[in-house]
């Protein structure tokens, strides 16, 4: 009897309309607070301003030192001539930690080879751009003077 | 499409087998097939833990120094943290709580007579890695409350004869609850455990394939020579009613969840005073009471140690129950076993409360 059939049908359709939307609903459900549980909250720790780089003494003619700016790397560099010089010790490339070369007097990244002269600019190598500047002031004098490095 | 991905698979893996056993499977339907549903929920349970097991895993730091705060800072600064651990942790609890049920409903149709002796005995140690897992688990948010509860599940541990110094120094990483007692529960909560209980589960679950649902001896008994008891598909009819079984879980949980927040407590101290009415989880609590209430000697002997290897002898008869009642496997009643069951339950559920009670 085919009159029989069609509601049968339909309520077939209905209920697996119904079942699925339940399920589908489950499933967002579950997924948003996932989704958003696994996105880590913004760090407390405010962008740092300025940093102490070590004494301004231990620093030698041609050569450098890291030091910690806030969460991340930094160099300070003493130039052949005297001059402080700082920059983020984090390459624009893949974010190595970049060191100095006495040799050539330049900063070099290890990873892939990338150069940047005693500007922060790139010299060579696969470093989209140079290296961020900081300023750098001496505070105190004599030999317990220090380092102190600011962001521009 | 899914027809059609099927049908892919199937060209190139050939299903047959997969096939004949989704449409074969089915599931004895009578008056107590409501106790099928549980061991389904527990699994259920189970995989809730694993989940959001991992999820905290990407927070969680297991150090003395870092493990409360980290904590701290997943309930508070991490978004549905907040959800995420108060969901692992009731889960945990109601995962223990069905295990109980599954295991006395197991125990009290005799489903573990032959020839299912072995599920029985791979779920009796399931029952033990979960208490394993609460006990392990309680000390990871180094709270005061989980501090000093495992220097005191630690210590019964030390009360065992012989071995009982060793197995204190193996738990505690040392001869007290310290950092090192963290990294040890850190390992076993998440690493060991995990690996056995998968294990043991799969080997269960195969046990339950292979065999098909237990008939319960009572309406066994009252077939007539011949007669079959009438099945249910397992695919889709028993499947669904399990699915919307666990959903009543998933809604318990999740009201539980939103509206009773697990507590933090204060973080652990060693050199603080023990708090009063320190107590463990609701699951120890029954063992834990009994202890107290045994004099310090019993016929020359340290009441805790009797105390522990009663314990143990229990655990060991528990494990040995289908190779014990030999009148089950026969298919006779045995009201014998019947009578211990009740015994247990009702020693554990009072146990439980005045555990609960006592000063």
């Amino acid at each position: 009897m085919p009159s029989d059939t069609r509601p049968d049908f339909d309520r077939r359709t209905f209920l697996d309309t119904l079942l699925a939307t339940g399920f589908v609903s489950t499933a967002l459900a579950v997924a948003y607070p996932v989704s958003r549980f696994l996105i880590p909250p913004a760090s407390g720790e405010p962008a740092t301003a300025s940093a102490v780089a070590g004494r301004a003494s231990s620093l030698r003619p041609n050569s450098a030192a890291i030091f910690k700016f806030g969460s991340k790397p930094g160099i300070v560099v003493r130039t052949a001539d005297g001059e402080l010089r700082a920059f983020s010790a984090v390459c624009t490339h893949l974010d190595c930690t970049v060191q100095f070369k006495a040799d050539t007097s330049q900063l070099w990244c290890a990873c892939h080879n990338g150069m940047y002269d005693l500007g922060g600019n790139v010299v060579s190598g696969p470093p989209p751009r140079g290296l961020e500047k900081f300023t750098v002031n001496v505070r105190g004098e004599g030999d317990d003077a220090e380092i102190v490095v600011s962001r521009t | 499409m899914i027809r059609e991905v099927i049908a892919w698979l199937d060209d190139r893996l050939d299903l047959t087998d997969v096939r004949h056993f989704v449409a074969e499977k089915g599931v004895p339907v009578h008056a107590q097939k409501v106790w099928y549903y549980l061991g389904g929920m527990t699994l259920f349970l189970l995989a809730v833990q694993i989940f959001t097991g991992i999820l905290l895993l990407l927070y969680y730091r297991p150090s003395a120094a870092e493990a409360y705060e980290s904590v701290q800072f997943i309930v508070t600064q991490v978004q549905f943290g907040w959800l995420i651990r108060n969901i692992h942790s009731w889960s945990a609890n109601l995962l223990i709580g069905l295990a109980f049920a599954h295991f006395f409903s197991v125990f009290f149709l005799k489903s573990y007579r032959k020839p299912r002796e072995l599920t029985w005995v791979s779920g009796i140690f399931l029952l033990f890695l979960m208490l394993g897992f609460g006990f392990s688990g309680y000390l990871l948010p180094w709270n005061e409350l989980s501090f000093f509860a495992t220097k005191v599940g630690t210590g019964i541990a030390g009360a065992v004869p012989t071995v009982g110094h060793f197995t204190l120094r193996l738990l505690r990483g040392g001869d007290d609850v310290t950092g090192a007692t963290l990294s040890r529960f850190y390992g076993l909560h998440v690493a060991i455990l995990p690996a056995v209980t998968t294990a043991l589960v799969a080997l269960h679950l195969l046990f339950v394939q292979r065999q098909g649902m237990s008939v319960p001896l009572g309406v066994e008994r009252r077939l007539k020579p011949g007669e079959r008891l009438r099945q249910m598909p397992f695919f889709p009819n028993y499947i669904l009613r399990e699915v919307l079984a666990w959903y009543v879980v998933l809604a318990v949980l999740a009201a539980l969840a939103a509206f009773y927040p697990w507590e933090l407590g204060t973080k652990a101290d060693p050199f603080a005073v023990v708090p009063p009415g320190i107590r463990p989880e609701w699951y120890f609590l029954a063992m834990f009471h009994t202890l107290k209430l045994l004099p310090s000697h019993i016929l020359g002997f340290e009441g805790e140690r009797i105390g522990v290897v009663a314990f143990g002898l229990i655990a060991l008869f528990l494990v040995l129950v289908p190779f014990l009642d030999r009148r089950a496997s026969r298919g006779e009643s045995s009201p014998m076993f019947t009578t211990l069951a009740l015994v247990g339950l009702l020693y554990l559920v009072s146990f439980t409360i005045i555990g609960h009670y006592a000063k």
